[in-house]
């Protein structure tokens, strides 16, 4: 059935919707593979994201684990500093093909918020984002850059006032609007075609490091790593390697403060079938099917369903999904900066955390790509403070 | 005939337009739920939309959230509400009761599980506002297996193709959304509402009944005018959430009166 991987996804959504729903896909599938909106998306990336972003090799940390050559994918380098960016353009410039004047848009490290702002400061389209309060608190820098590019920016305080509540109120401001009005959703879930639609417009970013690999080492790689919230970078990521069989795919979720403390964000791991906001697919909820909170030090992370297609590629064993905690992510985050040069984002910083603890199990002439999904840049006060407060900690300990 | 079927049929013959309140199972308490309800059912409903408290009700504005955010904390769940039709029926009270809840409270209940206690407690059907009918098919099949409906929606921006397959599918009444946008009061009512029903009309006999910011007596009034239902939820939560916590049954009452009585000076419908 279209709009499913397997059993998951669908759109489960208001009536009001439908409408906006099957025009966005009819407009998608007739669009998309259309010359003049390739080449438009293609000198966008290429002229103002500064694709294609490079594949940097870990010198140092590889000597010292004594084990792997990691790569990353620099997603952090791309304008706006993170992946969001590929998509939210290619959403704005979709929906302004369609006749689209204002784009509503949710945001959870702000990341996205900011590469919604940019895309619609560069092509003169009003924009709303719906941030949480608490998210707000936490990615104040983000907060402030949506702004001086012009967005207009509320905070929402309904539920856990972090990303799923943001997207809540994304809808219901799209529902109110649905006539000039386009929804940028900026992970792989939600309703169909977004999941489809994200992937698509992600998928640059596997396409271009799978090639960089091959020409830098002359072969794939063993395993390709990600972290995984609702699933927009490592989808994109992974989407170029899904038929090269013997390509490991890892995606990482949050553990937060462990997966049996039950303050986590991995629906992947202990999640189970439910509808999340408009589509089925692996999410925490309680026996009655109330959405559970969850906890992650990335904000980015910190959503209680996978996307769709996620769910799949778990059952399908395609993908192995694993997580780290918030303790291993801000080592990592610490590692990256003073052995590498690079800030990573808290949320990036998983996937890293991940990768750094395979390699040393692996045999040195094993090769593993790890997708740096964006900077750190937003995530500074608070991983530094938490950094103290584990180090303070462990002295006591 | 269903008790929906025989509830339309009969106010079809009198000219008068159903008055159809919503109000969530253990709002504002636990303790006076019962009571409350039944006061509201006596005081002129013709049809009580029950809603099953969910934390992230998409389709619904701030007064409802709220609501049902309370019941949730109240500690009331689907079975909860289940049970409470269940003492409502036994009790002797015959009105027809549809669950308005959303798709995931009824997925972890169990589909099958569902439509048999809720054909068990004397449940007439269900409403399912993020269950386009696109998605409805196993839905469907699940309820008509026990003679419960599924009330399916017609929105202002649904399109003529889609009007066709939602009438095909559609049981015991349409749920017409009045306007985009969530559950909530409004100042007015939009101006095209009045079109969109009567070209609704031409499509089906089934009664049609409108929701989504039917605030007041004018608004039923206006409502009963052209369509066959008038549905209330926000007004009806404002009342209780501005009423004195010994009065709330008094005012609901009241308020339900007022509404009901504007459906009375109704044109017969077509």
């Amino acid at each position: 059935m279209e709009g499913f991987f397997g059993q998951y996804g669908g759109a489960y959504v208001a009536e009001t919707l439908i409408r906006n729903l099957e025009e966005l896909y009819g407009e998608y599938e007739r669009i998309k593979d259309e010359e003049d909106f390739r080449e438009e998306i293609s000198q966008l990336l290429k002229n103002f994201v500064g694709r294609p972003t490079p594949i940097s090799a870990l010198h140092r940390i590889t000597a010292e684990l004594g084990g792997a050559k990691i790569y990353l994918k620099r997603e952090d380098l791309t304008h706006t500093g993170a992946h969001k960016i590929n998509n939210a353009l290619a959403q704005a410039v979709l929906a302004k093909r369609m006749g689209k004047t204002r784009i509503v848009a949710e945001t959870g490290a702000g990341q996205h918020g900011v590469a919604v702002a940019t895309a619609c400061s560069l092509l003169g389209m009003t924009c709303v984002v719906y941030m949480g309060a608490v998210d707000a608190e936490r990615q104040a820098p983000n907060v402030q850059r949506m702004k001086l590019l012009g967005a207009e920016l509320h905070l929402v305080h309904s539920g856990q006032k972090t990303l799923k509540d943001a997207i809540s109120e994304a809808i219901r401001d799209w529902i109110t609007n649905v006539e000039d009005t386009h929804y940028l959703l900026g992970s792989a879930v939600g309703p169909h075609p977004f999941p489809n639609m994200v992937r698509d417009f992600q998928s640059v970013i596997g396409e271009e490091a799978r090639e960089q690999i091959l020409e830098a080492e002359g072969r794939l790689p063993d395993y390709v790593i990600a972290c995984v919230g609702g699933g927009s970078n490592s989808i994109g990521m992974f989407n170029a390697f899904l038929d090269d069989a013997d390509v490991k795919l890892v995606g990482v979720q949050a553990a937060g403060e462990g997966l049996e403390s039950g303050k986590h964000a991995s629906p992947l791991l202990k999640g189970t079938h439910g509808i999340i906001q408009g589509s089925l697919t692996y999410m925490l909820q309680d026996e009655d099917g109330q959405i559970l909170e969850t906890h992650s030090i990335a904000p980015g992370l910190d959503y209680p369903g996978a996307g769709p297609q996620h769910s799949y590629l778990k059952d399908t064993g395609r993908v192995e999904y694993t997580s780290v905690n918030d303790r291993e992510a801000l080592m990592a985050f610490e590692e990256l900066c003073r052995k590498e040069g690079i800030l990573p984002a808290l949320e990036s910083s998983h996937a890293v955390a991940y990768a750094l603890k395979l390699v040393s199990q692996l045999p040195k002439d094993a090769l593993v790509l790890v997708n740096l999904s964006g900077r750190g840049d937003k995530d500074l006060s608070q991983a530094i403070a938490a950094l103290e407060q584990l180090k303070n900690a462990e002295v006591l300990v | 005939m269903s008790r929906i079927d025989q509830m339309f049929a009969r106010l079809r013959e009198q000219g008068e337009c159903a008055l159809i309140p919503y109000i969530p199972v253990g709002y504002p308490t636990v303790e006076g739920s019962e009571s409350l309800i039944r006061t509201i059912a006596e005081s002129g409903a013709d049809l009580i939309e029950l809603g099953v408290p969910y934390a992230d009700p998409l389709a619904d504005g701030p007064t409802i959230q709220e609501a049902s955010l309370k019941a949730v904390s109240n500690g009331v769940n689907l079975k909860s509400c289940i049970a409470m039709v269940r003492t409502l029926r036994d009790k002797g009270l015959e009105t027809p009761i549809v669950l308005m809840g959303y798709c995931n409270s009824f997925l972890a209940y169990g589909l099958d599980n569902l439509a048999d206690d809720a054909k068990e407690a004397g449940i007439d059907g269900f409403i399912i506002p993020d269950l386009p009918s696109t998605m409805a098919k196993p839905y469907v099949e699940i309820f008509e297996a026990r003679g419960l409906k599924n009330i399916f929606f017609l929105a202002p921006t649904t399109s003529e193709a889609r009007e066709a397959a939602v009438v095909e599918q559609g049981q015991g009444f349409l749920y017409c959304i009045s306007v985009t946008g969530v559950t909530g009061e409004r100042k007015s009512l939009p101006a095209e509402l009045r079109d969109f029903i009567h070209q609704a009309r031409q499509v089906t006999t089934l009664p049609l009944a409108v929701g989504f910011g039917i605030s007041n007596e004018e608004h039923v009034r206006e409502v009963s005018e052209y369509a066959d239902g008038a549905i209330v939820g926000s007004a009806l939560i404002n009342v209780i959430k501005q009423s004195e916590p010994h009065e709330i049954e008094a005012k609901a009452g009241e308020f339900i009166r007022t509404l009901k009585q504007a459906t009375r000076k109704a044109a017969t419908p077509i």
